[in-house]
């Protein structure tokens, strides 16, 4: 189910022209994160794919549906979408009734309702604490619960706004493990995040954005080696592409494993 | 001389059987830059609490040892008096905000006002602030219109304009771009110059190796390893316990087996990792 966004612009009530002219397509299981300074447009980029955010002008087409035809509620079942802050979107007792409410209201079976929720507990590592409620878990684990909610509805397109913000290193190695089961899927996943690091490690297009407009758009190791440019939206590279640029690989790295190679190719 | 003093510090929340804190014993000298690292429930922000006299004036729960600040201790002060010797800025800025200001700006004079600071002095402090944190536009804002960054910097504004002896902060740039917190540590590093000692937790190991004179690491409520930034940073303890590792640090190591980093210390920062390597 392909993405397709059209000439969009958008304005906000206070006069704030947040989006300039934003074209792109992302395809069916494409890994895509999104990238830019605070108030470069990346949220509310993210929030006209689920119908939050309708255009000023321009379109925006989930598969066949045009997002302004159709109402929040019916695109949810095409876009999932877990907020930066899970205190913003987690409301129920306990995990498992959290959990089972977006597949519940989207109308599955019963027996499709429980595959389901078992299926994003183990995901996200929660299976041992159904019965819990969220705010009795660290801010870590409530993390969890709040991607659970959003792949129990079983989506083809998963929005992530800021995952790794506030999370420790085991935590951030969870979800980079989610994101990758989900890819596995043939899910289309679209991460908003300044952890470029993690971006990096986890995506393999990178789209970087500055004042409402699209500045670079590309595979990972395209768009991270434009130091020039992306310091325009005050994005540094990765920790690993600028010491292999230090070192003067000719190749940009982004990884362990292509920095490693680097390194040897550059002492043969 | 030492201005923050835990000894024998154990604490457990209320209506909680594990302990948060156990056994700790610190000391942080006047001026000192000392940042805490540790993963998500190592203790990190009651650590933070307890300095700052959270524990035990706000959080009740049972807390034995003693903490002291500039000779002070807090069990036999109240937090009145102890706010004035301690600023701590939350991890979560929306916690701290008063919620009885409409403005920004009179959100950060807010404290001076309960300290019933003379109004020219008042206007001044705030003023600077204002300047020092990059905020002075945002003065006729309401502090919940504010993103997570701008909400981040009015909370430190509103810790540095009480001018406190220590400043206690609680991963501060959480929420903030990548030039916001380059902004943001260059605030912290400037008022540890000015000698104003500093606590820092932080998950940003390569700015701890930049700024900090000392690192703590904490896990399970104790304290697993302390010392300076390069050596606790890059320590292989660290590494199978779930605490942030520099990229630098754990390709090196990856290359350390391979025979492609011959020093014997592992790097943290950029610099360090280019110097290594150069070598090869």
């Amino acid at each position: 189910m392909n993405i397709e966004i059209a000439n969009l612009h958008f304005t906000y009530p206070t006069g704030v022209q947040a989006l300039r002219g934003v074209s792109l397509t992302i395809g069916s299981g494409e890994q895509v994160a999104i990238v830019g300074q605070n108030g470069a447009g990346k949220t509310t980029l993210v929030k006209h794919l689920n119908g939050l955010l309708q255009p000023t002008s321009g379109s925006v087409r989930i598969g066949d549906w045009e997002t302004r035809e159709h109402a929040v509620a019916k695109l949810a079942r095409r876009v999932g979408y877990v907020f930066q802050n899970p205190d913003e979107q987690l409301f129920s007792k306990n995990v498992a009734t959290e959990v089972a409410f977006g597949p519940r209201n989207l109308g599955f079976s019963d027996e499709q309702i429980q595959a389901l929720i078992q299926d994003a507990l183990v995901m996200t590592e929660l299976s041992n604490k159904t019965e819990t409620n969220p705010y009795d878990l660290s801010p870590t684990w409530r993390k969890m619960v709040a991607l659970a909610s959003v792949i129990a509805m079983d989506t083809p397109i998963v929005i992530f706004d800021e995952p790794t913000t506030g999370q420790d290193a085991a935590n951030i190695a969870r979800i980079a493990n989610v994101i990758k089961t989900l890819r596995e899927r043939g899910k289309t996943v679209i991460t908003i995040t300044h952890d470029i690091d993690f971006c990096a490690e986890n995506f393999e297009r990178v789209l970087a954005m500055s004042q409402g407009q699209v500045l670079l758009d590309g595979p990972a190791n395209e768009v991270l080696g434009q130091e020039e440019v992306l310091a325009t939206t005050y994005v540094d590279p990765p920790q690993l592409t600028r010491l292999g640029k230090k070192l003067g690989f000719k190749e940009t790295v982004r990884n362990q494993e292509e920095f490693l190679a680097g390194l040897k190719k550059k002492d043969a | 001389m030492a201005v923050v003093k835990l000894q024998n510090v154990t604490y457990k929340y209320p209506l909680t059987d594990t302990t948060a804190l156990q056994n700790i014993n610190l000391q942080v000298n006047e001026g000192e830059f000392v940042a805490i690292v540790g993963p998500n429930g190592a203790g990190k922000s009651t650590l933070c609490y307890t300095i700052a006299g959270f524990v035990p004036h706000f959080f009740k729960g049972e807390l034995t040892g003693t903490v002291e600040v500039a000779g002070n201790e807090s069990s036999k002060s109240n937090l009145h008096d102890w706010v004035l010797n301690v600023g701590l800025a939350f991890q979560n800025p929306f916690n701290q905000i008063s919620g009885a200001k409409y403005t920004v700006y009179e959100e950060i004079a807010f404290g001076l006002e309960n300290i019933g600071l003379p109004r020219d002095e008042m206007k001044e402090r705030v003023g600077d602030v204002m300047t020092l944190t990059g905020i002075s536009d945002l003065a006729d804002r309401s502090p919940y219109s504010l993103s997570g960054g701008q909400q981040q910097r009015v909370a430190l504004a509103s810790i540095l304009v009480m001018q406190p002896k220590v400043l206690v902060l609680d991963e501060p740039t959480s929420q903030m771009d990548p030039i916001g917190t380059r902004e943001v540590f260059g605030v912290i590093r400037t008022m540890a110059e000015k000698g104003m000692t500093v606590i820092l937790v932080e998950h940003k190991v390569e700015w701890i190796a930049n700024f900090a004179d000392r690192v703590i690491a904490l896990y399970d409520g104790q304290i697993l390893l302390e010392g300076k930034p390069q050596e606790v940073l890059t320590s292989d303890v660290l590494m199978d316990k779930g605490f942030g590792i520099s990229r630098y640090t754990s390709v090196a190591r990856k290359a350390k087996g391979l025979g492609l980093w011959t020093r014997d210390s592992l790097p943290v920062t950029l610099d360090e990792a280019v110097e290594g390597f150069k070598i090869g």
